[in-house]
């Protein structure tokens, strides 16, 4: 446990020393700047019409359309932390070994499994806080601005971050064997994949076409993150607005807690995966 | 019974159908200091490799101070500096040091006194707060020579330890070994620098084609394996065939006769052979064979290719 630490510790202070954190930040600040503008713009829009307007109903509409530009900003937000995870862990094992850098550690009392935990975790922490600001600023944004909060933050906030925590796991795992930019490659194709996947899906279940929702949920199964997102939508947004009709952010066809739970199992095997594969590798 | 620092059976290595090591097989005892021969792609690095647990064996055993090869505490008695020595190039001297002190389970006080110890030693007192980017590749070495010390190893592996170094830095890498042989440490040197070698190792290993075809003691560099160079007028075919009983490869070319003599101890019998057989002696020379000339003998010109 304390050998994990240490290298947790490596990790976590090898991503600000690079300056990957600190891209990450720049971007996230951009990022978060460009959505307050334009949230300001187009709220003041609205309270613009809402005062000239006599119709009862447009509150409520309001009430949507702020409802939908957060979720846009938590949907960036997500992409964000995702990539964030991705680009962390893709070159973390293979980018060691093509260096040689692994050689003097592993070469110390550490077993090969700490040192994959210790990577993980690092990066996890890392991801935490980074989740924790890219959508606690889109949040907080809003909230000044207008005050209002999605409802069930605290159960979809979390979701997101296990989505970003799900990729880098995943980027991990195919850095054991692969080199880096072959594993980018394939992270971003899976997260691809799950992305095309979940909108196949939301229309099937528009049209109630069957066949489309099962190609959905097998793609869900060979990479869970775009149900991730889904639910976390499912559980921030207005009830209105999921039946409304399709959009990223609307969610008609809901996974179910049957594959959050799948996710995390996903995750957890993934993991193992890694250990496995690093294991067994001549260094 | 003392524990061997390094004991292999048979230690073999295959990358799908490539034998890197094809049956490596050696005893180093406790504070030796023992050079590790052989030409590029004999596999010396997969070799040490195997032993560090870094590279999994096809078959073959084999136990570090005792213990199975990848035990963990038996690596923290050890020490290595890798070839392609490429450290967390973001970390700073002390900060490099304290990662691999604590890695191998080092008590903070210790590991400061350690490493402040060791920074003087390879003199980078003054750059401990630079960060290793900046460091140069001696510099870089030198630094990895230290990380390999933090734990005051039982044995040391060093592969090429002086080949990015100046010759001040060589004669540093040089003057370290041979306190670590004080101190009774022992010392796993893989080298191309014979001159290295000879002055350092008590027996070496010669490698060819991933095994061990030689071992020699280096106290028998010069006195089991020395070439003589007669001048001399007379030299008939009868005193050529009464030399042979002191050595071999015997070649005459005109006045001179060159052959390799068994031991030391027949110089002066062949000397009284020469006067007793009526032979005008011009020039009598003992030559020590160089670990050069005993290498090209050993891998062959081509390097083992």
């Amino acid at each position: 446990m304390k050998q994990i630490w240490i290298i947790a510790r490596m990790t976590f202070r090898e991503t600000i020393r690079r300056n990957i954190v600190l891209t990450g930040l720049v971007l996230g600040l951009l990022f978060l700047v460009v959505f307050s503008l334009g949230f300001s713009d187009i709220y003041g829009n609205l309270l613009e019409r809402a005062a000239n307007s006599a119709d009862p109903y447009i509150k409520t509409m309001n009430g949507e359309v702020v409802s939908f530009l957060t979720m846009a900003g938590l949907y960036a937000s997500t992409f964000l932390s995702v990539a964030m995870g991705a680009l962390l862990g893709a070159d973390t094992l293979s980018g060691e070994i093509a260096s040689g850098t692994i050689q003097t550690i592993v070469a110390k009392p550490v077993r090969r499994a700490e040192v994959v935990l210790g990577k993980w975790l690092g990066f996890s922490i890392l991801l935490a806080i980074y989740c924790l600001l890219m959508c606690g600023g889109t949040l907080l944004s809003v909230w000044v601005q207008s005050g209002f909060i999605p409802r069930n933050v605290v159960n979809g906030v979390p979701l997101i971050y296990l989505e970003s925590v799900l990729i880098m796991t995943v980027a991990i795992a195919y850095s054991s064997f692969l080199p880096g930019l072959a594993t980018g490659g394939v992270v971003f194709g899976l997260y691809g994949l799950a992305f095309i996947g979940g909108w196949v899906e939301q229309i099937g279940a528009l049209i109630e076409n069957e066949t489309a929702i099962q190609i959905g949920i097998v793609t869900s199964l060979i990479i869970p993150s775009e149900a991730l997102w889904k639910r976390a939508a499912f559980e921030m947004q207005s009830p209105i607005s999921s039946a409304l009709g399709v959009s990223p952010f609307a969610t008609l066809s809901v996974p179910s807690p049957l594959m959050m739970g799948y996710a995390v199992l996903y995750l957890v095997f993934t993991l193992m995966a890694a250990i496995h594969i690093f294991n067994q590798r001549d260094l | 019974m003392t524990v061997s620092a390094i004991k292999t059976e048979n230690l073999r290595k295959e990358f799908g159908t490539q034998i890197a090591v094809k049956g490596l097989t050696l005893q180093v005892e406790q504070g030796e200091v023992f050079g590790f021969l052989g030409p590029n792609g004999a596999g010396k690095t997969t070799s040490i490799k195997m032993l560090l647990g870094l590279v999994k064996p096809t078959s073959g055993t084999g136990t570090l101070l005792g213990a199975p090869l990848g035990d963990r505490p038996a690596l923290a008695r050890i020490g290595f500096l890798p070839e392609h020595f490429r450290f967390q190039e973001w970390l700073t001297a002390n900060e490099f040091l304290q990662l691999h002190g604590e890695l191998l389970g080092m008590s903070s006080r210790d590991l400061n006194l350690r490493r402040d110890e060791l920074l003087e030693r390879v003199g980078l007192v003054e750059f401990r707060h630079k960060q290793l980017r900046t460091f140069s590749k001696g510099m870089l070495q030198r630094i990895g020579l230290a990380q390999a010390l933090m734990n005051r190893p039982a044995l040391v592996f060093l592969d090429e330890p002086t080949s990015g170094l100046d010759p001040v830095g060589r004669r540093l890498v040089r003057d370290i070994i041979h306190d670590l042989r004080e101190e009774g440490t022992s010392i796993f040197l893989n080298s191309h620098l014979l001159s290295e070698i000879e002055v350092t190792c008590n027996r070496v290993a010669f490698i060819r084609h991933g095994e061990v075809v030689r071992v020699m003691e280096m106290s028998a560099l010069g006195k089991n394996l020395s070439m003589l160079t007669i001048r001399a007028a007379g030299l008939t075919a009868p005193v050529v065939a009464g030399l042979e009983q002191w050595g071999s490869e015997i070649h005459v070319d005109g006045d001179t006769l060159t052959m390799t003599i068994r031991s030391e101890t027949g110089l002066p019998e062949i000397n009284h052979f020469l006067v007793m057989q009526e032979v005008r002696v011009y020039g009598f020379t003992p030559n020590r064979l160089s670990l050069e000339e005993i290498f090209i003998q050993t891998v062959g010109e081509d390097g083992g290719l």
